[in-house]
């Protein structure tokens, strides 16, 4: 008998098997998710928690300096939450990713006829539907608080647009880590002091105006300050552009440029790897 | 005969300088079951995980239906399923969700990946258990449903790689039989394994593995008839009467006569023929032996006369 004879099902293109297989990776990770709802509700309360440490604690110290650039204190702090919530749920990709490595499972994929680069897809795709999720969960959080949006909700959801793209660029990065981490304790532990500096050292909760110039210089232009920027302008309107010394369109699509950008040395770098590793 | 899996010359030397093969060759007729035999360590699982492309070699050819692992891997693939020791399953979801990701995972359509994993939980005896999450999983039902997984696609060649280690009896009985029946319907099985009653059992050729060497080859009775003889087990009223009657056979052996106490231990060549020369001369002396017991050699003897070692220490040592 012949190899070939054997095959009987209909032919499909590579493409298709590709897509089809990161589709399959991906349910099976939201599935993993689901089983433990407790992860996805402790990791919604840490960013609530921030939302109240920053609006109702450090809001009234820092909100003199955002009313001088004529933004209420609730609506600086919400789009910098928001990408900083979604910022720290990428790391789960990389977590995510060194847990498989360890188990038998990623074995078996491997004899598989499936798409190797699956994995890496299915893992950063659910991610992202992940982060979804909680974003809705922190812009609720956010209305509560007072946040609300000063343009128009096209430009908002436009706002949530950027964010999203960053946690996905981020997730790609996040995976490296991984793969690059001998266990998924690792991972977070390897994750946490590149995300800090990224996150405070920015324009997501205090005007970068008020820290010392050396450090205006990153903080102004990291990626995570380019999407806070965007977000932020896109959410709030020209005035936090011109804070940001900038123009909402010019932000937004620096954003998206830094986001692509990361995308394309990443994903390749990523796949390349975990196809050597394996 | 068609040739399902064919060997020759593997050798494999991990990072860090351990050397897991040294020189492997065999093959394996399309159909049949074969055996690879060793202790822990002695490159079994090296061995399905080249031929299962998720290594490669570092020199030999390795083909699964003619078709080259190393060169058309993703061809390969199609065809091939895979039991581990480590049952690769994903915890947390049913065994359902679990059949019918790897169905897709194989390529097959949505309704095939469905029909199929509903058709193995029914063989496989879990259909009351489909959509329980696989944390809730005894062992032997992991086992088997990992086994089910290896199977969704029909594939001509299967893996089995230590497929009953750490099971208790029961499960590991049940597990056999299943693949027994699987072994009806012609699919070719590679089969690795530390128990020698399980390669006893299943296996139609088996090759003993140790140190990345395949040190002997042969169908079941091939390796006891050549590594272990047939033992004639006698016992006697009292000890003269023993003695006297090893005085009696004693040209009759094939090897020098054990004598214990009031029992004698003759290994003979041709079991039955000999048995009947030896009880001849009894009779003629007037000896009543009080229990007689051929002893066929077991797989065992095979694994102690080939590695020094007898086979409960290796399989201990895990």
């Amino acid at each position: 008998m012949a190899l070939a004879e054997l095959t009987t099902y209909p032919h499909r293109s590579r493409l298709y098997w590709m897509a089809a297989d990161a589709l399959t990776i991906t349910k099976r990770n939201l599935l993993n998710y689901v089983r433990i709802p407790q992860s996805l509700v402790f990791s919604t309360i840490q960013p609530v928690m921030f939302v109240l440490l920053f609006r109702y604690v450090f809001g009234g110290a820092i909100g003199s300096e955002t009313s001088r650039l004529g933004i209420s204190y609730v609506n600086y702090l919400m789009p910098g939450i928001f990408i900083q919530t979604i910022a720290f749920g990428s790391v789960q990709t990389g977590v995510g990713l060194a847990e498989d490595l360890q188990k038998g499972i990623i074995e078996r994929f491997h004899a598989l006829p499936m798409t190797r680069s699956a994995v890496l897809a299915g893992r950063t795709i659910a991610d992202l539907i992940r982060n979804m999720v909680v974003i809705i969960i922190m812009v609720i959080v956010g209305f509560l608080v007072g946040f609300r949006i000063g343009t128009n909700f096209g430009e908002f959801l436009a706002g949530i647009g950027i964010a999203l793209l960053f946690a996905y660029a981020l997730s790609w990065f996040f995976a490296l880590i991984g793969l690059a981490a001998p266990n998924s304790e690792t991972a977070q532990v390897m994750a946490f002091p590149l995300l800090f500096p990224l996150t405070f050292a920015s324009s997501a909760f205090v005007p970068v105006q008020t820290m010392p110039s050396w450090l205006r210089g990153f903080a102004n232009h990291q990626p995570l300050s380019v999407a806070v920027n965007a977000a932020r302008s896109l959410m709030d309107g020209p005035i936090a552009a011109h804070a940001a010394g900038s123009s909402t369109g010019t932000l937004a699509i620096t954003a998206i440029v830094w986001c692509v950008g990361l995308l394309i040395i990443m994903v390749p770098l990523s796949v390349n790897i975990y196809r050597k590793r394996v | 005969m068609t040739v399902a899996i064919e060997v020759r010359n593997l050798h494999k030397t991990f990072r860090g300088g351990v050397t897991a093969l040294e020189d492997v060759s065999f093959q394996v007729e399309s159909g049949t079951v074969f055996g690879l035999l060793g202790p822990n360590g002695a490159g079994k699982t090296t061995i399905v995980r080249i031929l299962t492309t998720i290594i490669m070699p570092d020199s030999g050819v390795a083909t699964i239906m003619g078709v080259d692992v190393t060169k058309s891997a993703q061809q390969v693939r199609e065809h091939l399923g895979l039991a581990g020791q480590a049952a690769a399953v994903d915890e947390r979801l049913t065994a359902e969700e679990n059949l019918f990701m790897i169905g897709r995972l194989n390529h097959l359509p949505k309704q095939v990946a469905r029909a199929r994993s509903a058709e193995l939980l029914h063989d496989f005896g879990l259909e009351y258990a489909a959509k329980r999450v696989l944390s809730t999983y005894s062992g032997g039902m992991r086992r088997r449903l990992d086994l089910a997984a290896a199977l969704v696609a029909q594939p001509p060649v299967l893996f089995l790689d230590e497929p009953t280690t750490g099971l208790d009896p029961k499960s590991r009985n049940d597990l056999w039989e299943i693949i027994e029946k699987l072994l009806a319907d012609g699919t070719t099985v590679l089969l690795t394994t530390q128990y020698l009653e399980e390669a006893d059992r299943l296996a139609s050729r088996i090759a003993v593995v140790d140190h990345g060497l395949v040190i002997a080859e042969g169908t079941p009775n091939e390796l006891k008839a050549s590594f272990g003889a047939t033992v004639l087990e006698l016992s006697f009223q009292d000890e003269t009467i023993a003695i006297k009657a090893q005085e009696a056979v004693s040209t009759l052996a094939s090897a020098p006569i054990q004598q214990v106490e009031n029992r004698l231990e003759l290994p003979v060549a041709d079991g039955a023929a000999t048995t009947a020369l030896v009880l001849g001369r009894l009779l003629n002396e007037k000896i009543n032996p009080t229990k007689i017991n051929l002893r066929e050699p077991s797989l065992d003897d095979v694994f102690l006369a080939l590695t020094d070692q007898p086979a409960t220490v290796l399989s201990e040592e895990k």
